[in-house]
């Protein structure tokens, strides 16, 4: 550890986790040149790669990463080429993340903007309280996906857990699949025209070759918004 | 917060190395509780000399200053005067916190020898396999207190502890084994455990400590003293308990993993042709050999994965 890292953004950077610590990478992505292109190597698992990028940079993983991957972005384009634990794009901002393999519990949680794109599973609480974020999953995802979901776009290309959408707000959540429940309040809806359109604008973001036709809208039904006097007895 | 990783081995050439793999998953553990410590180790059954059987205990280390050869000495004569015949063989081995007794007699026997010899001492593991190793301090160093890279064995589990429930102690710390050759370890809390142990106590079970995972093995081991396969108690428990956990039991045959309903606690799992593992965290599998090239999932909440040990491996030399 404590290898200083070769800032020469117009060849690329690459960056060995086995060798450089994660603090070590992060302070230097927070400094990198817009337009600059890193490969990180041999990340283990490790927590909080590629977190808090706030500028038009594109970060390579070559391998599993840990928790909070690519947290609070901004702006930035992360892929990583393997799965991602836990919080996964938590609070995301803004620009693109993308797992290819699987990506653990409560991935894009609190996403204000960008995209969120994973191509094999989800698990539980994806999208947890998204409030504007785009996510695309390939495959299935968890329970209690967008649980509280505020704003924001969540396409499934597989199959939903159980309780999607419970207590959900203004997000719109569409499933190829099959969905085991629904929470509280989601109910399913009709798909408009301009449901499908910005549906295939999502896939093809995601580089999905999916058809909008196949999907089905689930959203809130709005009766949470307000307090209702027939349920003064459950308090 | 809690940490647990387990390795459930099925080629038997990787079993000298089951020791300093799991220390290796032991230590990157540490992140997620750094307050105690504790493996539990089964050893290739062709590798335990005939009716052989080890009890594990704690509060028998010798004191500071006294020779530990000398204590051993002292503590297997002791257990072997107990025995009145019964016990043959005793060996002793400190191991930090732990003191590790062997000798040819049954478990249960062994058990009552080292109870009488030991009044003040406390019984942390018995069986035909397994040696349970514990105590209170970082992981790291407690896996060197108790030689851990030169353990083999065929399936180990490790938890690495932050309390919530009851006290930092070594009596406190996981896994809990009460009956013989099974393990517990858990990450989270039980919250309605202090009713559950109400209930076992009238039903005549004891306990060794306040903590809310021994009411959790001793449920266990009651439906497994039935007969029942661990997936049927496993079910049990996420019928009868509520909380969050992921639990991790073992025994001379099986390895198995739960979570509870919402899955709150993380777990991984990695299976490959050689082994099966679980961690709390994908980067404590990162040492392990073709993870790779492992088939890495995520277990679902309230449904129990569960692997039996292929004997015929064992039976039949590499």
């Amino acid at each position: 550890m404590g290898t200083l890292i070769d800032q020469n953004p117009a060849a690329g950077v690459t960056v060995d986790l086995a060798e450089v610590s994660v603090t070590e990478l992060n302070r230097a992505l927070h400094r990198a040149a817009d337009g600059s292109n890193w490969v990180v190597t041999r990340p283990q698992g490790a927590h909080a790669i590629a977190a808090g990028l706030d500028a038009a940079v594109t970060v390579t993983v070559e391998g599993h990463v840990g928790y909070y991957c690519a947290g609070m972005n901004q702006l930035a384009t992360v892929v990583v080429h393997g799965n991602a634990g836990v919080g996964l794009a938590e609070n995301m901002m803004s620009g693109r993340v993308h797992v290819k393999g699987s990506a653990s519990q409560s991935a894009g949680a609190t996403a204000h903007g960008g995209i969120l794109v994973v191509d094999a599973d989800a698990a539980a609480r994806c999208g947890i309280s998204m409030k504007g974020v785009d996510i695309v999953v390939g495959g299935n995802v968890g329970h209690m996906s967008a649980f509280m979901a505020q704003a924001g776009r969540l396409v499934v290309c597989g199959d939903a857990g159980d309780a999607l959408g419970d207590s959900i707000y203004e997000a719109r959540l569409y499933v190829k699949g099959r969905v085991a429940s629904l929470g509280a309040d989601c109910v399913e809806k009709p798909v408009r025209e301009e449901h499908l359109l910005e549906l295939a604008e999502l896939l093809a973001a995601a580089g999905r070759a999916d058809n909008p036709a196949d999907f089905r809208r689930y959203g809130s039904a709005r009766q949470l918004y307000n307090f209702h006097v027939d349920n003064a007895d459950a308090y | 917060m809690c940490g647990i990783a387990g390795l459930h081995l099925r080629n038997p050439l990787l079993y000298p190395a089951l020791g300093e793999l799991l220390g290796g998953m032991l230590s990157q553990a540490q992140g997620r509780g750094n307050d105690s410590a504790g493996v539990g180790i089964y050893s290739d059954p062709a590798t335990i000399p005939a009716g052989q059987a080890t009890v594990c205990v704690l509060g028998a280390q010798p004191d500071i200053g006294e020779d530990p050869g000398a204590h051993a000495v002292a503590v297997a004569a002791a257990v072997a005067g107990e025995a009145d015949g019964i016990v043959h063989g005793v060996q002793v081995e400190t191991a930090g916190q732990t003191t590790v007794i062997r000798a040819l007699a049954a478990p249960a026997e062994l058990d009552a020898a080292v109870r009488a010899a030991l009044p003040d001492a406390t019984v942390i593991s018995r069986g035909r396999t397994l040696t349970v190793l514990k105590g209170t301090g970082e992981p790291d160093a407690l896996a060197k207190d108790w030689r851990l890279a030169a353990r083999g064995g065929w399936q180990g589990v490790a938890h690495t502890r932050m309390a919530t429930e009851s006290a930092v102690t070594p009596g406190g710390s996981h896994p809990f084994s009460v009956g013989d050759d099974e393990c517990l370890v858990h990450n989270g809390s039980f919250s309605n455990h202090e009713s559950i142990r109400k209930r076992l106590i009238a039903a005549g079970v004891a306990f060794d400590s306040l903590n809310d995972t021994e009411v959790g093995a001793r449920f266990i081991a009651r439906e497994l003293a039935t007969g029942a396969p661990v997936e049927r108690a496993l079910t049990a428990l996420c019928a009868r308990f509520d909380g969050f956990y992921t639990l991790l039991v073992s025994s001379a045959t099986s390895f198995a993993v739960v979570r509870d309903a919402i899955a709150c606690k993380p777990a991984v799992v990695a299976e490959t042709a050689d082994l099966v593992a679980v961690a709390s965290e994908y980067r404590y599998l990162t040492g392990l050999p073709g993870i790779e090239n492992a088939r890495i999932f995520e277990p679902d909440p309230e449904v129990v994965y569960a692997w039996e040990r292929s004997l015929t491996k064992t039976l039949q030399p590499v």
